[in-house]
């Protein structure tokens, strides 16, 4: 199944995904096609104008053209998801995505949609982090059995 | 080469980075980004005492943090984040206040949307980069020999001839042939004064048009308006420390730009329509008989309250007087109206998106119109406005002043 995972860019969010032979949707995969794409030349991620204009699917135009230039990028990997899998107040170590605000809207489009979620905290502890993941495995686990 | 420190949030993903560093380095120099470890971000943040959602935005402060605790090597900041976000226009604002109070380091910020193009940024990274290379010229508080400064406006040219700190001569008209228009004015200037072009020590332009001029005249000084400007302003206001705010209501835009010590460090330009300009004025005193020098006048004997005005387009702000006078009101009123319109959406469209520090010194052909002077004071409140003396020549006394710093040509 594809596997939204946030913070979109969480290495450790994307390997359990992995590990259960789910597709996780990551950000860095999304961000390496701006990268390595030869039609167009706007380092650091390749994004041009273009993008915060697609962004507007997801955001309105009043909203600040950074929101809508990664809703133009996270946005379709939500309209792909499956699953979701978010962990809230997680901090840089674990992937972190900077704005906020997109944040918010992010993760209110996944509740939307209506498809299996498991909502998470940051563990503050050794005993929280097995705890949690014992939950991701279990949740991962369940899909699978679902989806035969 | 000069390197600026950015400071932002959002420039990736709105696809303005680039921009950013196409206009940096049209004017030489080089865009760094501040160190800051991932420890170093929640201390920081913690130290600054702004716990901003955004983890964006805590990476800025810790940026900021890092530049005034000298782990980062900058000659310039360049702050910016998105235009229309709460959080971002709070810290950038805050975080230009932190880095001012904290280093002699000049900062520009900057809201940009996904329409953001290097032109629009030059004139700020241009200011950057001659604030770090001319930092001693900058510093220049008196005028010494004898210099001339010509601003090359889009509507207007004014000349000023500066003799040991004192105006010696003038020329103000308007701009049509960009050279043929600037040697008018210096003809004017040196008018009665005895002295011809081969007798100055240097000459300073600046404006629209002065790499044309400064090219044929071959001038000691080419300048940004944005520095010179603001070095006028606060040398005729006699306000060289300290904050300061300078308003130039234009015949066709408007400039705001706050300085720290007479160096600029924001400004925004331009304006969505003519209503919020000198030319709105300029109609105003046609339709109502009067002579735009005798407008301000007027103005002050009226109130603003018993006509309407407040179209931000000038085709509406004029049908709106006609209904006003038809109605009877009376040309004192309509006088006071027209100056608040204008007054009220300078504030709505470029007075509110920046940080207006007391005093605020008004400049340009309009601080002229004691109305409109009156009516920008009422809207922000009633603060403290200064129109210095010569307040229409800012420009060019701030290239004659600066030039003087050159030494004899």
């Amino acid at each position: 199944m594809k596997i939204a995972i946030f913070p979109p860019n969480s290495l450790i969010l994307a390997d359990l995904v992995e590990r259960h032979g789910h597709e996780a949707l990551a950000l860095q995969k999304e961000i390496r096609k701006k990268v390595i794409d030869p039609e167009i030349d706007s380092p650091p991620f390749n994004i041009t104008q273009d993008e915060p204009i697609k962004g507007l699917k997801y955001a309105a135009i009043e909203v600040p053209s950074g929101v809508r230039g990664r809703m133009a990028i996270f946005g379709p990997l939500i309209d792909e998801a499956e699953a979701a899998i978010i962990m809230e107040e997680a901090p840089y170590g674990f992937g972190c995505i900077g704005c906020a605000r997109t944040n918010e809207l992010s993760m209110f489009y996944l509740r939307k949609k209506n498809i299996p979620i498991l909502e998470l905290q940051y563990p503050t502890n050794q005993e929280e982090a097995i705890d949690i993941v014992n939950k991701i495995n279990t949740f991962l686990d369940e899909l699978e059995e679902k989806n035969g | 080469m000069v390197k600026i420190a950015q400071i932002s949030c959002g420039t990736e993903y709105s696809g303005v980075q680039k921009e950013i560093e196409k206009a940096a380095a049209t004017f030489g120099a080089e865009i760094t980004i501040p160190e800051a470890d991932l420890d170093y971000i929640d201390e920081a943040y913690k130290k600054f005492g702004f716990n901003a959602a955004s983890s964006s935005i805590r990476l800025m402060i810790a940026r900021a943090m890092s530049i005034v605790e000298g782990k980062a090597d900058a000659d310039a900041v360049f702050i910016a984040s998105c235009f229309r976000c709460a959080e971002g226009a709070l810290v950038r604002n805050e975080l230009r206040r932190f880095i001012q109070q904290n280093t002699n380091l000049p900062v520009v910020t900057y809201s940009f949307t996904e329409r953001t193009k290097a032109d629009e940024l030059f004139i700020r990274m241009e200011a950057l980069s001659t604030i770090v290379d001319r930092k001693s010229l900058l510093a220049r508080e008196k005028q010494e020999g004898l210099t001339i400064g010509v601003d090359s406006g889009s509507t207007t040219t004014k000349v000023v001839l500066m003799e040991n700190n004192k105006i010696i001569g003038t020329g103000w008209l308007p701009t049509t042939d960009v050279i043929g228009s600037a040697e008018e004015g210096m003809k004017s200037a040196f008018e009665g004064t005895g002295y011809k072009l081969d007798d100055i020590d240097g000459m300073g332009v600046t404006g629209y048009g002065r790499l044309t001029i400064g090219k044929h005249f071959n001038a000691a000084l080419i300048q940004e308006e944005l520095s010179v400007n603001s070095k006028g302003a606060v040398y005729l206001a006699d306000r060289q420390r300290g904050e300061a705010t300078v308003l130039d209501i234009g015949g066709m835009d408007n400039k705001v730009i706050t300085v720290n010590d007479g160096i600029p460090d924001n400004f925004t330009m331009g304006g969505i329509c003519a209503g919020a300009s000198g030319r709105f004025l300029e109609i105003t005193s046609r339709r109502l008989g009067v002579d735009i020098s005798e407008l301000g006048g007027l103005a002050l004997k009226g109130n603003y309250k018993h006509a309407l005005l407040n179209s931000y387009c000038i085709v509406f702000g004029i049908q709106d007087l006609v209904t006003s006078l038809a109605a009877g009101g009376t040309k004192a009123d309509v006088a006071a109206a027209a100056c608040y319109s204008v007054a009220e959406q300078v504030y709505e469209q470029q007075l509110q998106e920046i940080d207006v520090r007391e005093p605020l010194i008004q400049v340009g052909g309009t601080s002229l119109i004691e109305g409109l002077v009156d009516a920008v004071s009422t809207v922000l409140g009633g603060i403290e406005i200064i129109v210095p003396e010569n307040s229409q020549y800012i420009g060019a006394v701030g290239a004659a002043l600066l030039v003087s710093g050159l030494g004899k040509k």
